[in-house]
């Protein structure tokens, strides 16, 4: 219910939105928790397992109950924390994980088999029949496990990512970052002050405390007015800092967009920061901890901490009738604050025995809470006392276990915390992150001043480290309470008595995982689930750990914790690879001709990064193949355009670029002519190839080298590792120039004559013989020549500076269109170098070497080069390796397909009698029929013999005839004419 | 994690390129036999704790380097030119 | 005690009482017929194994921390036998053959599922090479279907066929492949081991490996000296620590591998997709999950936890591929050291020393290996023969270059594979 005169909502400005169908109203600053219980709304969830009927727990990201599903269709997100989504109008919001509804949910009947559904129970049965784990039981424990749905359309939302950089960043705004946040700005440093609430101030947003005399969140507004103003910082809220990386880096994801309805504004519903911080201070304060006994998971039960959050931040009282039930001082305030606010208490109840009360209402000392009753909202707590036992009518029970220091982000690189047993918490341990400091209640320090003081101190350490002056700043009044309390974990009693709320873990859980022989918090948490759930154990580590402590006979720190890993709260993985949906996930690089190849019908297929057509489609041709086929026409009887920008081009030059390129090339390139191009082999230091390709001499000190597209970047990078790390010594440089040439085939008989007709000096086989390369000057522009070959035709290539090669192609393919030709794709490309027997990465496919293709005469015996000895090792040059061979098809089946293996003709097809397999194939017009590339054992010395070529995936057999690795002018005359 | 490029500066780790242990800046010789062979290519010290390394700055300027880093920390004590190092070892 | 539906039934109505620990603490002695060092998936198999297959009970597996919290603990649970090369081949079909036996070996639900695995391809030349891959399963007598789109399209309709960066041409289905609960597989070699006589010694550290006369005599631990003429390295990232201490360089360099699970969610993803432009790989957990991970971070690290820019990548492939993940939560994070080979294959072998064994070198994908690797180890322990299909994983075939196994293509560098 409402309590008038409380509360930081803004109560002018209602706010209504839709729980489960239903409508409700709110204030602006309400959370859907708020506002629910603000509507005397308990029920908001049902746990894991046993579909228990739960409310809320806490006021925070900590959660583990009140679970919704916000928004409708494809916008619709699963699992958001009720504690956390804050309410806007026609904001649409659904309970989960009940069926038919969160009142009446027919999974609630797994808690009356609850004897048979214990902690591992899955691991002892299921088995049989064996057939039915697949078809029975596992579809139905899937189908009831999980929690929210997603809505199966892809994600409409957008997101970013940025970085920011910062001297300080401070990692929580309540009363010790403030201090902090604001002594490292007035002294100067570039602060980032992060806080994942909407409002800056921590928990004195929810307290009663005064600063100065003030109440608490009147001085946060007046420090946060001031931050604000500052140039040197920058305020973050709804910013929750998720990990803590190496070397200074924090992951934080930033909920921009969730907490209004607006999506089409530009801004992103999220953003994931990545922030490099010289120094950082956690300022991240505590969470309360529940205490475990018999039905203490009923709506209307939640920590002491979340009841005065709801009472003084949101103006709510959970209940009519509170109950306040811990083991310390701290808990009394609520009390107080409650009875101020004339809500009534119907009890206060403190295991201690020696404590000071005062209070208008019912004390107990020494008593504990161990079970309670109401179905679906809580109606009584049964108390034991001095005297006996009693039964307390009530509608809400605030509990309070102490508090857990938020030491998570300082254990994300396997720091573990310290044991400090005068709390019973676990603190920060000093140094677990490089650069990191904690204050306040995450480090143990529990008042608002030891709290002010101690995020005050740390940054002037800070400020003194990055060599600044510490400000003039006095420390603001507030009270300094100790911190009392009597560890209370669980309380003995029949029932199951809740620790992990989400996965419905108990006490019993727990202890009988001990007996199990699961000792180790690590087996423990496993077997159990134990912390496992969407609050990563915030409001059960500590608990279930001394429950394991004590029935495995050790003590807290002796039994352990787990690691904390990020993120420290859940992040969406839209956010995380945000710009990555659809294209965004790799660049997109288009060659020069790709307009003209688009206008003009071609497929574009992807060649790595890149887009290259696949052929250029006709009126009237109904079928690739036909395309395909015409084109292979075009280079082997006319003349063919193909844009070759895609291949990796390298400039090299310097006095050693020739030593270079006898090192890296198998062969030998300092003999190399200036004006000529040379075919070269690369191999990897392992001795397998790494690419192929033409160099080309352009001058004394001058090469320019291409590569296969799909190696350029590893070349270049290879280039780079010689140049530098093996031989430094050498006077050479080199830069890729892939995109700043446009490059085309010209290719085909009337290859020349096409040129000529664009070549601002002509030339003829005379002074441009084969494998000749140079500048020269097209149609006016300064470009490259080279006559090499890749269709085995007479051919050539033409480079110009990448501005004009849009020009230059549609000028090319014209003149061949005049003659006969035309542009050609990657499946003519394809067709033309099997026919040649020339190899791609189909068969340099990064486990053959130079051995294998039969180019082991192309490693020269005059020099070293790399990978010239490991390509020596025997199993590299065992005969019966598997060696490239063509093949014809020369039964009834004319078809071949690339991936099928190969048998002799009689043996069966199984691996023991594997002798190869398909790499490339194509139907050649010059032969009549398919023909293919492959690997075959000892493959050079079968030419002649019949085999099988098995495709189990395409259920095609087909015999074939083992011939040497060209189908089509094998001495290579056509291209040198 | 983020690395200092003496060319750069303070870079973020996805800007670079890592290849292995900075053993392979020693080359053997062409007749140095199979066991100097196999080691340079395949074994390696491979320890829990300082070791030095080949990363390339290959989003940036291209520089090879021999980073000497902490395999069980991450904390990086130094950043130097492959070339310098190279040249060093000469 | 034997595990059914009849035992929980009869439990759950008599409270509960009747559990016994699924494995026996021991105190180590001071000798044994064999040591295995390491107590992860692999040594508790072979443990396992050596006990039921060689009768080999006089065991110890010594673990220095607590069974089964190294890789076996924290995986993306994928079980294949999809492999092409001689070697693997036929080692992970044996492998998957354990596998599709073991709930009922041993008597423990491990909750191995074969909802079918997909390797979606992107390029032409990427349907031909995972064509020659399902040709290799088939002749090794394995199950490969070679889907095209639409055919990817009937089994996963929610990827994104229309905007994704690398377009699906198709995908290698491979109907047995799936997932395994991969703490319930350890605990239940563990169970299986303990019941046999083998010991199983928690929080013991091998310090030292003695050798005299080449020939091993036992070790040195954190809880004194243990005597055994055979022992068995099995240690995945660790293994360059502990070859050390028997004088051994390894062709080893350990590597972090990130790993992530989101908040439950209702079923959504049935198979294990993995996209082939961007190493990425997903299945969904029984409890909701989705489990998935993606490339090494790629620097040598034993640090167990990895840093954002890998991170990020494997979202930003999970987000052109299934846009539908985005609202996603990943709910924790976590990485391992995984023992790069500079052919990304295993090693189970002698080693120099007689009756030093070892067996490592899984890389990343030792989880489905965990039976097959077990086996074959034990077998070679106990017999000193190598077992037929790991015949092939061999120590020394680096330096020799005779039965390379490069499944990625990626040659001699470690962290490429």
């Amino acid at each position: 219910m409402r309590v008038a005169g409380k509360g930081l909502v803004d109560r002018s400005d209602t706010v209504t939105f839709s729980f489960d169908g239903r409508s409700y109203d709110g204030f602006a600053g309400d959370t859907v928790a708020s506002a629910l219980l603000a509507n005397d709304v308990r029920l908001m969830g049902r746990s894991f397992k046993y579909h228990r009927p739960r409310g809320v727990l806490t006021a925070g990201s900590e959660e583990p109950n009140a679970l919704v599903t916000v928004g409708r269709g494809a916008a619709s997100e699963p699992n958001v924390r009720a504690t956390v989504q804050e309410i806007y109008d026609g904001l649409q919001v659904r309970s989960q994980n009940a069926w038919p509804s969160l009142d009446f949910d027919i999974m609630a009947v797994n808690n009356l088999v609850s004897p048979f559904l214990g902690a591992g129970f899955y691991y002892k049965t299921f088995m049989w029949p064996r057939k039915f784990w697949e078809r029975v039981y596992e579809p139905v424990i899937r189908r009831a496990a999980g929690l929210g749905g997603l809505s199966g359309a892809h994600n409409p939302d957008s997101y970013e990512r940025a970085f920011a950089f910062c001297d300080v960043l401070v990692i929580g705004a309540g009363p010790a970052g403030l201090m902090a946040a604001l002594t490292a700005a007035r002294g100067g440093a570039d602060v980032i002050l992060a806080d994942e609430d909407a409002l800056m101030g921590g928990r004195l947003n929810a307290e009663t405390y005064e600063i100065n005399g003030k109440l608490g969140h009147v001085w946060v507004a007046e420090v946060v007015d001031e931050l604000a103003e500052m140039d040197n910082v920058r305020l973050m809220s709804r910013t929750t800092v998720t990990g803590a990386y190496d070397h200074g880096t924090f992951g934080a994801l930033e909920r921009v967009g969730h907490h209004h309805g607006r999506r089409d504004e530009g801004a992103p519903l999220e953003c994931f920061w990545r922030i490099v911080a010289k120094h950082s201070i956690l300022t991240g304060g505590a969470l309360e901890r529940p205490i475990a006994f018999q039905n203490n998971d009923r709506p209307g039960i939640m920590t002491a901490a979340a009841v005065r959050a709801y009472l003084n931040r949101w103006g709510v009282s959970p209940g009519k009738a509170l109950t306040i039930f811990g083991n310390n001082d701290d808990a009394h305030r609520t009390a107080l604050d409650l009875a101020e606010a004339g809500v009534r208490i119907a009890a206060v109840i403190d295991s201690r025995t020696d404590v000071d009360i005062k209070g208008d209402y019912p004390v107990y000392r020494g008593a504990q809470v161990f079970n309670t009753s109401g179905g679906k909202a809580l109606e009584s707590v049964s108390i034991r006392t001095i005297n006996g036992v009693e039964k307390i009518q009530t509608d809400c029970l605030a509990m309070s276990g102490g508090w857990n220091p938020t030491v998570h982000l300082t254990c994300h690189m396997n720091g573990r915390p310290t044991w400090r047993p005068d709390i019973q918490a676990f603190v920060p341990s000093e140094g677990a992150i490089p650069g990191m400091v904690a204050a306040g209640a995450c480090n143990g320090t529990f008042s608002t001043h030891g709290c002010l003081a101690e995020g005050a101190q740390v940054a002037g350490k800070v400020l003194g480290m990055l060599g600044k002056k510490q400000p003039d700043l006095p420390l603001p009044q507030a009270e300094d309470a100790p911190y009392r309390m009597a560890p209370l974990w669980a309380i003995a009693g029949k029932g199951r008595a809740w620790l992990d709320f989400q996965n419905d873990v108990s006490v019993k859980d727990i202890k009988q995982a001990a007996v199990e022989n699961f000792r180790s918090v690590e087996h423990m948490k496993r077997y159990t689930t134990q912390g496992m759930a969407t609050d990563q154990g915030k409001n059960s580590n500590v608990g279930a750990l001394a429950v394991l402590a004590d029935a495995t006979g050790r003590g807290i720190p002796e039994t352990g914790t787990t690691t904390f890993r990020p993120p420290y709260s859940p992040v969406s993985i839209a956010a995380m690879g945000a710009g990555a949906q659809g294209k965004g996930f790799a660049p997109e690089r288009f060659t020069t001709s790709h307009s003209a190849s688009v206008e003009a019908g071609a497929p574009m297929i992807e060649a790595g990064l890149w887009y290259r057509p696949s052929y250029f489609p006709k009126p009237g041709e109904k079928t690739w193949r036909q395309s395909c086929d015409r084109e292979v026409g075009y280079v082997r009887k006319a003349v063919g355009i193909c844009d070759v920008s895609t291949l990796g081009k390298i400039d090299i030059q310097g006095p050693d670029a020739a030593a270079l390129l006898d090192f890296v090339y198998t062969n030998m390139f300092s003999t190399l002519k200036v004006g000529r191009v040379r075919y070269g082999l690369m191999l990897r230091e392992d001795g397998t190839v790494m690419d192929d390709g033409t160099c080309a001499r352009l001058g004394e000190t001058h090469f320019v080298m291409t590569t296969t597209t799909a190696a350029a970047g590893a070349v270049m990078k290879h280039l780079e590792f010689v140049a530098q790390c093996l031989h430094p010594e050498w006077r050479v440089a080199m830069t890729s120039v892939t995109e700043q040439w446009a490059q085309f085939a010209v290719a085909g008989p009337k290859s020349r004559d096409l040129l000529n007709g664009v070549l601002d000096t002509p030339i003829d086989n005379d002074s441009w013989p084969f494998m000749a390369c140079g500048d020269m000057s097209v149609l006016g522009v300064k470009g490259r020549l080279f006559r090499i070959s890749f269709s085995g035709e007479h051919a050539y290539e033409i480079a110009v500076p990448a501005r004009y090669g849009e020009s230059l192609f549609r000028e090319l393919v014209s003149r061949a269109q005049g003659v006969g030709g035309g542009a050609y794709g990657m499946e003519a490309l394809n067709v033309l170098r099997i026919e040649k027997g020339f190899i791609t990465h189909s068969e340099i496919h990064g486990r053959t070497t130079a051995f294998d293709v039969g180019m082991a005469g192309m490693i020269s015996a005059k020099k070293d080069c790399i990978g010239k000895v490991m390509a020596g090792r025997p199993g590299l040059v065992a005969a019966d390796r598997e060696r490239l061979v063509g093949m014809k098809p020369v039964g009834a089946v004319k078809l071949l397909s690339a991936g099928a293996h190969i048998f002799a003709k009689d043996a069966e097809a199984v691996r023991e009698n594997d002798e190869g397999y398909v790499t490339s194939v194509c139907f050649s017009p010059e032969v009549g029929t398919y023909i293919g590339l492959g690997f075959v054992k000892n493959g050079p010395e079968r030419y002649g013999e019949v085999m099988r070529v098995v495709d189990h995936l395409r259920e095609l057999e087909v015999e074939v005839e083992i011939c040497p690795p060209v189908f089509f002018d094998p001495e290579g005359g056509r291209a040198r004419g | 994690m983020r690395l200092d490029c003496p060319m750069c500066g303070s870079r973020d780790r996805r800007e670079f390129y890592y290849q292995g242990d900075a053993v392979m800046l020693a080359r053997p010789a062409v007749d140095a036999g199979e066991a100097a062979w196999d080691s340079y290519l395949h074994l390696r010290d491979n320890p829990a704790g300082q070791t030095r390394e080949l990363w390339q700055h290959e989003a940036g300027c291209g520089a090879w380097l021999v980073v000497t880093r902490d395999t069980v920390t991450h904390a990086v004590s130094a950043v130097e030119l492959a070339s310098d190092v190279k040249r060093a070892m000469a | 005690m034997r595990f059914s539906g009849w035992r929980v039934l009869r439990e759950g109505l008599t409270g509960n009482k009747g559990w016994a620990p699924h494995w026996r603490d021991a105190e180590p002695k001071a000798e044994y017929d064999a040591i295995i060092i390491g107590g992860g998936g692999h040594g508790l198999s072979t443990a396992y194994y050596l006990a039921k297959e060689h009768g080999l009970t006089n065991i110890a597996v010594l673990e220095k921390g607590y069974l089964g919290g190294g890789n076996v603990g924290r995986n993306t649970t994928i079980v294949r036998a999809n492999y092409f090369l001689q070697g693997n081949s036929e080692f992970y079909s044996h492998s998957l053959k354990l596998w599709e036996g073991l709930e009922e070996d041993l008597n423990y639900n491990v909750m191995h599922s074969q909802r079918g695995l997909i390797n979606l391809f992107h390029s032409d030349g990427q349907r031909d090479a995972f064509a020659r891959r399902g040709n290799s399963m088939i002749n090794q007598g394995d199950d490969a279907v070679l889907l095209d789109r639409e055919g990817v399209r009937k089994y996963l309709p929610y990827l994104d066929f229309d905007n994704v960066r690398f377009p699906i041409y198709g995908g290698l289905l491979h109907p047995r492949g799936g997932t395994a609960r991969h703490d319930a597989v350890a605990w239940g070699y563990a169970r299986g081991a303990s019941d046999r006589g083998v010991d199983l010694i928690q929080k013991c550290e091998v310090t030292g490996i003695d050798i005299e006369n080449g020939q091993v005599r036992g070790v040195q631990t954190t809880r004194g000296a243990i005597r055994a003429k055979k022992v068995g390295i099995v240690v995945a990232g660790r293994s360059g620590q502990v070859a050390a201490m028997a004088g051994m360089r390894l062709p080893i360099e350990s590597h972090i591998l990130q790993a992530f699970v989101t908040e439950g969610l209702k079923p959504c993803i049935d198979h294990v997709v993995s996209f082939g432009m961007g190493h990425f790989y997903i299945s969904q957990s029984d409890k909701g999950g989705l489990v998935f991970g993606g490339d090494l971070d790629f620097y040598a690290s034993y640090a167990s936890r990895g840093n954002l820019p890998m991170a990020e990548h494997v979202m930003e492939a999970g987000m052109t591929l299934m846009p539908m993940i985005g609202k996603a939560k990943v709910l924790r994070s976590w990485g391992g050291i995984m023992d790069m080979t500079p052919d990304g294959s295993p090693i189970i072998d002698k080693t120099d020393t007689k009756g030093l064994f070892i067996d490592c070198g899984w890389c990343y994908g030792g989880f489905k290996a965990v039976p097959g690797s077990g086996f074959s180890f034990a077998h070679l322990m106990a017999t000193g023969n190598h077992h037929g299909p790991a015949a092939k994983f061999r120590l020394d075939r680096f330096r020799t270059g005779t039965g390379l196994m490069d499944e990625e293509g990626t040659g001699a560098q470690h962290n490429l594979h």
